[in-house]
């Protein structure tokens, strides 16, 4: 078991690391490399300056020595990385690392919304489903799950935007909160904050709509299947035999060996919903991480987009990691497994 | 038949435990019996389940209009017609309506199927190629290289799509629609390579494999003829997730404008070039945003009941509880096909 343990840390650990030497190689060898263009604009834009002067300025933007060997770039890359620095954003001149941390809170605040509530409508509606096992009910609900996963989330948010947004005007179509309302975040005024979070989930209502209807779907249908997997078990005959209440077989038996295996799928969904906001954001011009991505992408603000891409692969390997160490605690059954990876 | 009688000539010679019966089938034979295992057979299974049924009439359908539509249906110009026109205002000259630069929408959606197919060929090809080769390699070869084939997998498997297909697209501006298809499930065929690794691992120890073990025959023989036929299923449901990602992320794409689209029509174009042009907001103009994102939703819709549909035939667990739970043959199966949340990973 403590082998499996380690085992997984240094995968996680190989994986952050062979993100980093991608997104190097990415950045570096690339058609119309973007050190090369920076220091070529650089230039032309300041022929007064020295040449070291341009390659300390192209080092600070880009985390890459222009005209150092190859693997001397590489090291230097990567160990800046693992400090923290992600590089500086060219067009806005502050380090990628603060942009990333002002707009990280809003993704997470909208995205964790939208999960949490997707996976609640999901598992319930599934279970309902499993009981109800081909019942019109049952039918109904499982070609609407069906229909409901098989559009793209950004086309949700268009309809959205389209008619609860312009047509009928109950919601902003863009923003993280309205421009009157101040931030205030704080324990002493807990009114302001309220009505702050209120304006804010107002503002995100929609994004976070367009989000959980598509992945309700997805959960409905999987906790669906689970169900009548366990619903098929010997041992809740045995259950039934025994003579415990329906209520107690249903949460008890049926609801929990149902999620068990839906929680490392949700484990991995949240270290994946980060990745996941990257249309939807740009739809709702909400300014969270997946929209800056967009905007670095844009403005060929290539330290501001790896960076994004950066932060979001480290979610996820953070998710699968917390999800693959934690499982066997939670379900026992999967101790004996787990080593087999 | 020719392979009953053959090997007994074959007694006589010295090698007579060399000889293989398939030897002695005519190129015509195996050809027929090929195709009989590997597309009638098959194709028999899906027809027998209502959903797969759907599900393969839609698929069918977008790929006759991919193959045929741009020959029977004019190519869509600037000012063919009269400017954002409704559906059917003037009969069938226009059924879709126009946009408001006059252009035909039904001609837009057509001429867009042409390359919406190649890159879900060429992506879907990729997967299936890089899935079966890594998966069954690593399976089946064990040791080091299958450390090293499964570090790659996870690798690539913990790597969130979305952004990757971004910064390559980004980064290649990609006008072909092969390899715009490419890039699009540049990581899709790490989950078949494990699914597939797993399998063969648990395949492998079956006794027919070891039978053939015993025979002598090569392992890329054994590969073929015991392994591949097992893993189909997935191959196939793997094939609609690439195609479920190319259209999800090639539109999104397009519509962002990530991808470059000077002179392609795509239905992403389409939603961008709409919602520019004030489709939200003009109640005349509606159509023209409504076209496109129906066109995208029924195709998705119809490659998950088809993989639904076939995942249920070919799964004998699924099945098997089925038929002793209902017999009303409405169900779908344990969702492992709609891991994906509707969106990309």
């Amino acid at each position: 078991m403590q082998r499996y343990y380690i085992e997984r840390t240094l995968q996680a650990i190989v994986t952050v690391v062979s993100v980093m030497s991608l997104a190097f190689f990415l950045i570096r060898l690339m058609p119309g490399n973007p050190a090369d263009a920076y220091r070529a604009e650089l230039i032309q834009n300041n022929p007064q300056l020295s040449q070291a002067e341009i390659d300390h300025r192209v080092e600070r933007k880009l985390n890459v020595i222009p005209d150092a060997p190859l693997h001397e770039q590489y090291v230097n890359y990567v160990t800046g990385l693992l400090r923290g620095d992600l590089g500086e954003s060219i067009n806005e001149g502050v380090p990628v690392s603060e942009i990333i941390a002002e707009a990280l809170p809003w993704t997470i605040f909208t995205m964790s919304i939208a999960l949490l509530l997707s996976f609640a409508i999901g598992i319930s509606l599934g279970a309902l489903m499993a009981y109800k096992e081909g019942s019109s009910f049952d039918n109904g609900f499982s070609v609407l799950s069906i229909l409901c996963n098989s559009i793209p989330n950004y086309v949700v948010g268009i309809l959205l935007i389209w008619f609860l947004g312009h047509r009928f005007e109950l919601f902003p179509t863009g923003g993280r909160h309205s421009t009157e309302m101040d931030r205030t975040v704080e324990l002493l005024a807990p009114v302001e904050t309220l009505a702050f979070l209120g304006d804010a989930l107002w503002h995100a209502a929609l994004l976070i709509l367009s989000y959980a209807i598509v992945a309700a779907g997805g959960w409905a249908l999987r906790m669906r299947g689970n169900s009548i997997q366990v619903l098929g078990e010997d041992y809740l005959r045995v259950a039934r035999l025994r003579g415990l209440s329906e209520r107690r077989i249903a949460t008890r038996y049926v609801g929990r060996n149902a999620v068990l295996p839906l929680y490392t799928a949700l484990l991995i969904a949240i270290g994946f919903a980060l990745g996941g906001s990257v249309i939807l954001e740009q739809v709702f011009t909400y300014p969270g991480v997946g929209y800056y991505m967009i905007e670095g992408l844009e403005a060929r603000d290539y330290p501001l987009m790896m960076g994004v891409f950066l932060v979001m692969t480290v979610a996820v390997v953070i998710g699968v990691y917390v999800a693959d160490l934690t499982y066997g605690l939670i379900d026992p059954r999967a101790q004996t497994r787990g080593g087999e990876h | 038949m020719s392979e009953r009688t053959e090997p007994l000539h074959a007694i006589d010679g010295s090698d007579a435990f060399e000889a293989v019966s398939d030897r002695t089938l005519t190129r015509k034979e195996r050809y027929r019996r090929l195709f009989d295992r590997w597309v009638l057979a098959p194709g028999r299974i899906v027809w027998s389940e209502r959903r797969a049924r759907v599900g393969a009439a839609i698929i069918l359908l977008y790929v006759a209009v991919g193959l045929l539509g741009p020959r029977l249906y004019t190519e869509p110009r600037t000012n063919q017609g009269p400017r954002s026109l409704a559906p059917l205002a003037e009969g069938l000259a226009y059924p879709l309506g126009t946009d408001n630069l006059g252009r035909d929408i039904l001609a837009q959606l057509i001429h867009a199927t042409p390359s919406m197919l190649q890159m879900i060929m060429a992506g879907g090809l990729f997967v299936t190629v890089m899935g079966v080769t890594v998966g069954t390699v690593s399976g089946y070869a064990g040791g080091r290289t299958d450390r090293i084939l499964s570090l790659l997998t996870d690798i690539v498997m913990t790597i969130p799509g979305l952004p990757l297909i971004v910064i390559l697209a980004a980064l290649l501006a990609p006008q072909n629609p092969i390899v715009t298809g490419l890039i699009l499930t540049v990581n899709v065929w790490a989950g078949l390579a494990r699914e597939i690794r797993s399998q063969v691992l648990s395949i492998s120890r079956h006794s027919y494999v070891e039978a053939s073990q015993a025979m002598g025959l090569s392992t890329p023989g054994i590969i073929v003829k015991d392994i591949l036929p097992n893993i189909m299923p997935y191959v196939l449901i793997t094939f609609v997730n690439a195609a479920r990602q190319v259209i999800f992320a090639s539109v999104g794409l397009y519509f962002l404008g990530v991808l470059p689209y000077d002179s392609v029509v795509n239905w992403g174009v389409m939603i961008d070039q709409s919602v520019s042009g004030g489709a939200m907001h003009v109640v005349s103009l509606a159509h023209w945003l409504i076209a496109p994102l129906a066109t995208i939703t029924l195709l998705s819709f119809g490659l998950i009941l088809f993989s639904q549909g076939t995942d249920r035939m070919f799964n004998p667990r699924v099945r098997a509880r089925h038929s002793s739970t209902t017999d009303s043959g409405d169900e779908p199966t344990d969702g492992d096909v709609a891991t994906t949340g509707g969106g990309i990973r």
